[in-house]
């Protein structure tokens, strides 16, 4: 049960944080339909959260008879504690590395629930498939943007080759199993490569060389970035405990 | 046909409740007019993203936060309703945005304020939306067809936006004292602000008289301020709160509410770019487009490449 409530909060903590990162580009895109685009993007990935907060809290609260809620798991627990993709707490950066971002993000999260649909799991296998729609158009969305700036203007292909730099090191945690996780990301690796080098060779960028993979996300051990995210996201729960608000 | 004849068939049109669409002729006044309304309006949606979106990664709970994004998402989704509209009346939104952002066209002066406490997001929901709504609900039925349109579509997404402040409020004046206490101070806050949205007094407006005539507006500044009033003074009952105005009183002759004189030295010194937070909305507004440019441009050029390259395997 353990092992499940982990992998729960794991998917819940990777959806809200790169929820919020989106969402801080509300009111500040670089135009007013990709300020609503992005901040479409965040309201899918804050529901996605919210399901499977709202199934991890069922779970514990069924395990040891206490009383946590989608609230008290987003909103009291640590950095030491919250267990989402390091990739999804890096800073927003320009245009290109948000978009990026998200790209590889999300055809990470399409195969991946493309799996877990057909998990045992009932409630993991309903939240996947419903998501899986929006899913696969935030891989549209994103990977037109991909190709757009790599074959835009040369500023716009410099940009995102920086982005491409920055990021790539983040992307190889996922598909390295915590020991909680339910489906084998290892072989999601493979076709997740194919999908980055169609849209890549579509906008003229290159894969990079292999480089340091970063860890630990999963493992609840972060970047400096998560404890600000969480600072500011936790600070009315924080400051008056317990009110409903 | 004379411009006279012109004009009499254009008001006819008018007072019998036929819409005016782009195409058809129109007063040189009207159009300015109603361009310079509707771009105001758009570029108050846009620019009202900001004192809101101020609490998205703040807000207190998952459920708060959903409802919070969707709202300020809905805003800019107001702005580009509004932007089409104006554009029907021969400006560029580029123009418009050039305009806004050299500070040459306004916006509501009411975004100039700062959002301070989660309260804030319910104060703004219930009175700002509230104030609007008056506004626009009349704006339904504003001579203008692409106006009264986006109008209509805009009012369905604006009644829900005041509910969930209103309900935000409701769960805050059942809370604490703390809660209570953040309640008071954001209505406080944004009482006289918000009935300052309806505009100067009748007689100090200018172009009132006009704008009635064309069906532009079909009610004045006081009248909605009066109906504003009236609503609100009911409903904060239901809160258990107070309106901060001393002179706010039942009048049963008048079967209105009386209420206290609004500080217009205050109102007219922020729409001159006094208020506590307009030079920081302009500069949010700037920010955006100018990092943005080279976003726009890079879609630009690629949306040319692949026009030629389709152009190319086509011939």
């Amino acid at each position: 049960m353990s092992k499940l409530i982990d992998y729960t909060l794991h998917l819940a903590d990777t959806a809200l944080i790169i929820s919020h990162r989106n969402s801080e580009w509300c009111a500040h895109g670089p135009i007013l339909e990709q300020d609503i685009a992005i901040t479409n993007l965040s309201l899918d990935q804050l529901g996605q959260a919210r399901n499977f907060y709202q199934y991890a809290a069922t779970l514990i609260n069924q395990d040891n008879s206490s009383t946590v809620s989608e609230d008290s798991l987003a909103y009291l627990r640590g950095e030491r504690e919250f267990k989402n993709l390091l990739l999804t707490e890096l800073s927003n950066g320009d245009w290109a590395q948000t978009v990026l971002r998200q790209f590889f993000f999300s055809v990470y999260q399409y195969l991946l629930y493309e799996k877990l649909q057909h998990s045992n799991d009932e409630q993991l296998s309903a939240i996947a498939a419903k998501a899986l729609k929006e899913i696969t158009y935030h891989i549209k969305w994103s990977g037109e943007w991909v190709i757009r700036l790599g074959d835009g203007t040369a500023e716009s292909n410099h940009r995102i080759q920086k982005a491409i730099e920055f990021l790539w090191e983040y992307t190889g945690e996922f598909f390295i199993a915590a020991d909680y996780e339910l489906i084998d990301v290892a072989q999601l690796k493979e076709p997740w490569l194919k999908k980055v080098k169609e849209i890549f060779e579509e906008a003229t960028l290159e894969l990079p060389y292999p480089v340091y993979m970063h860890t630990g996300g999963k493992q609840s051990v972060h970047t400096e970035n998560l404890g600000f995210i969480l600072a500011e996201m936790q600070t009315l729960q924080r400051t008056y405990p317990g009110l409903e608000w | 046909m004379q411009v006279q004849d012109l004009e009499k068939i254009f008001q006819e049109k008018v007072d019998q409740e036929i819409k005016i669409e782009p195409r058809d002729w129109m007063p040189e006044a009207y159009r300015k007019t109603n361009l310079r309304q509707i771009s105001q309006h758009a570029h108050s949606e846009v620019v009202g993203m900001l004192p809101e979106g101020n609490w998205i990664t703040r807000a207190p709970s998952l459920k708060r936060k959903a409802i919070l994004i969707a709202k300020v998402q809905d805003e800019g989704g107001h702005g580009l309703y509004l932007y089409s509209a104006a554009e029907t009346l021969g400006m560029s939104r580029e123009q418009m945005i050039d305009d806004l952002l050299s500070g040459k066209a306004k916006y509501s002066s009411i975004f100039n304020y700062p959002t301070l406490s989660w309260a804030d997001m319910g104060a703004i929901g219930w009175l700002v939306d509230g104030a609007a709504i008056l506004n626009q609900v009349m704006l339904c039925r504003t001579s203008y067809g692409p106006y009264s349109r986006a109008m209509v579509r805009i009012c369905k997404e604006e009644s829900f936006h005041q509910r969930q402040g209103f309900e935000a409020l409701l769960v805050l004046s059942r809370g604490t004292a703390e809660q209570k206490a953040m309640c008071q101070d954001a209505i406080n806050r944004w009482w006289w602000p918000s009935l300052m949205m309806f505009g100067p007094k009748d007689s100090e407006s200018t172009n009132s008289d006009q704008s009635i005539k064309w069906k532009i507006k079909r009610k004045t500044n006081d009248e909605l301020r009066q109906s504003f009033v009236d609503m609100i003074a009911f409903q904060v009952k239901v809160l258990g709160m107070t309106l901060p105005d001393p002179h706010l009183k039942w009048n049963e002759e008048r079967q209105h509410y009386d209420f206290g004189e609004i500080n217009w030295d205050e109102f007219w010194s922020v729409v001159k770019g006094n208020g506590p937070c307009n030079k920081q909305r302009l500069a949010a507004r700037r920010k955006a487009h100018e990092e943005g440019a080279w976003v726009r441009e890079a879609a630009m050029a690629y949306a040319e490449k692949k026009a030629a390259r389709e152009k190319q395997k086509a011939a």
